[in-house]
């Protein structure tokens, strides 16, 4: 140990003779430090502009805080006070899961084509290529919740509308992830296929297929796993599940059966979590 | 013509028995998941209140909603009169640049607090267990929660405005980005953290000097992707009243103002595919930057 600091005061002591040496490793050459130094004050003189014209303060923030203590204090115990409650509140989430579960399965459904189709290796055509990725992504830049509204208008308020909106949004996330996946296959399975005589399906069906299915299906528990946590929100608009009750309490400063529902919401999200992970592992274990 | 001759039947017999049956157990495990699937969507189609008879019903609803969104309110077409269209334009640019303001701000504020969370986060970093399990139960907490359920909360207690939005959006990124930053950090190669803890450096030099510069441009690039997402989540945080763009969408679709309602959906298209572009080239050139140092 003293032998170390030993080196380490050598080593500050010779600190200058040893720069003229070893100019390149012990002088730091701030030619080269300038873009990286413009990225962060153009960033950081931003942020602080953005504070100022979101009229964000500390004063606000403090005021604001106050009285977010106030309310955290109203919200413990999490209680629903009433077992009817309880169970109104146990349905929705019910109503929560299955939004979150028929909007995954109906985008994938429309979304696994379409995005089969987006990519570049089955479908040669560039014109057809690139609109469908246009498209895709136009899906996928509209939010859920703008998706809810819009679902709301046609079949009216409830739990409906909700798995529609996360079919719509999905539709276009599942197309793109797709279109990649099928990009990234091995190109050899395919020509096997044709090799051996087999027609352009046959080579989709035994070329490209095998090598997707196991992506697909995590990625459709990945999916799944996050629109529950969307379903959970949707109800804010009117489109069923938990989130109408949610957006209920909050309007009404009902604060103990708001920090229920958020518990109820967590523990929901944890076992899907950890449920989803074991069939994950076991999807792509058992496909090797 | 066959190229290749068979080989007798009696050879032949075993491999095709055995391919039959594995084909046979495969379809068994395929017909039972989907009598899973079928049941499960039994059950969430009773759950949900899905009526197949109103959706084709209403379908109509649904092109016809398009054609309205099409059409200003004298009939014509929109985009045969651009500036009837867009007659709000000024005032909706200033709402989508607000938009991407709070999306920044809170990308931004929430990497900061997620950069603070991952070293204390992460095994090969923090020894001490019970701090590594707070913290870790802490960001659980924080992306568990849905950004626009913190919005609606935080409305309640700091009122209307963009402060609200910012500060959800926050604390719902540090919770998603330090789960991806633990990750990181928890690969990094130990040798120069060992090495600088050598000569004697404190754990924040360890931090500092061996586990930053290692993580940094992965780190910046986790963050542009959330910020991408974020702006997606801002455009809906104003439905609360929570600032941004949304506010006035949500007024336009409830109220069935039309012609605004597809001038802002396509001036947010527009604007999050911009952003998107933007971010992706960015990214492409802090890998470039890596790779060539």
């Amino acid at each position: 140990m003293s032998e170390l600091r030993g080196l380490r005061e050598t080593l500050i002591s010779h600190g200058k003779e040893l720069g003229t040496r070893y100019p390149e490793l012990l002088i730091a050459d701030w030619r080269r430090k300038i873009p990286l130094l413009g990225w962060c004050v153009t960033a950081i003189g931003l942020y602080i502009g953005g504070l100022a014209a979101l009229g964000i303060s500390p004063a606000v923030i403090i005021a604001g805080f106050g009285r977010m203590i106030d309310i955290a204090g109203l919200m413990l115990p999490p209680e629903p006070q009433s077992w009817s409650r309880f169970l109104l509140y146990l349905g929705a989430l019910g109503q929560t899961l299955a939004i979150a579960f028929l909007g995954t399965l109906f985008a994938a459904i429309l979304g696994v084509p379409l995005g089969f189709l987006a990519a570049r290796n089955v479908v040669a055509n560039r014109f057809v290529h690139f609109f469908g990725r246009r498209s895709l992504d136009t899906l996928r830049s509209v939010d859920t919740l703008i998706w809810a509204l819009i679902w709301i208008n046609v079949v009216g308020l409830g739990p409906f509308a909700g798995a529609l909106a996360i079919m719509s949004s999905d539709i276009g996330a599942f197309g793109k992830l797709m279109s990649e996946a099928t990009e990234a296959a091995d190109r050899r399975p395919v020509d096997g296929v044709l090799s051996a005589g087999g027609g352009r399906l046959h080579a989709i069906r035994f070329g490209l297929v095998p090598q997707i299915l196991p992506v697909t299906a995590s990625q459709v528990l990945y999916f799944f796993e996050s629109n529950t946590r969307s379903a959970t929100i949707i109800g804010i608009v009117g489109a069923g599940g938990i989130g109408l009750q949610l957006s209920e309490q909050i309007r009404v400063l009902e604060w103990q059966q708001v920090s229920f529902l958020i518990l109820m919401i967590l523990i929901t999200v944890a076992a899907l979590d950890w449920i989803s992970q074991r069939l994950r592992n076991a999807i792509i274990g058992y496909r090797g | 013509m066959r190229l290749v001759s068979l080989p007798p039947a009696g050879q032949l017999a075993p491999p095709l028995t055995a391919y039959a049956q594995a084909a046979a157990a495969k379809r068994r495990q395929l017909a039972l998941g989907v009598a899973l699937a079928a049941i499960a969507l039994a059950i969430s189609a009773a759950g949900a209140e899905v009526q197949p008879v109103t959706l084709w019903n209403k379908i109509g609803n649904f092109t016809s909603y398009f054609d309205r969104l099409l059409k200003l309110d004298t009939g014509a077409r929109v985009w045969t009169d651009p500036q009837e269209w867009f007659w709000g334009l000024a005032r909706w640019s200033r709402l989508l640049g607000e938009t991407a303001l709070i999306a920044y701000v809170a990308t931004l504020t929430g990497a900061l607090g997620a950069f603070i969370c991952a070293a204390p986060a992460s095994r090969n970093l923090m020894r001490h267990a019970p701090v590594r399990f707070m913290v870790r139960r802490l960001l659980e907490f924080c992306r568990s929660v849905p950004d626009i359920v913190f919005a609606m909360i935080f409305v309640a207690a700091f009122g209307l405005g963009a402060l609200p939005g910012v500060l959800a959006m926050a604390i719902h990124t540090s919770g998603a980005l330090g789960k991806l930053f633990t990750e990181v950090v928890e690969n990094i190669d130990m040798r120069p953290v060992e090495g600088i803890a050598a000569t004697g450096g404190s754990w924040l030099a360890q931090v500092r000097f061996a586990a930053t510069p290692q993580v940094l441009s992965n780190l910046v690039s986790y963050t542009l992707l959330r910020f991408e997402i974020n702006v997606r989540g801002a455009t809906v945080i104003g439905f609360v009243g929570a600032g941004g763009i949304g506010q006035d969408l949500i007024v336009a679709i409830r109220k069935f103002y039309y012609s605004d309602v597809s001038a802002m959906l396509l001036m947010i298209i527009v604007t999050v595919m911009m952003i998107d572009i933007l971010s992706a080239r960015l990214r492409h050139r802090l890998l470039a930057m890596e790779t060539a140092p």
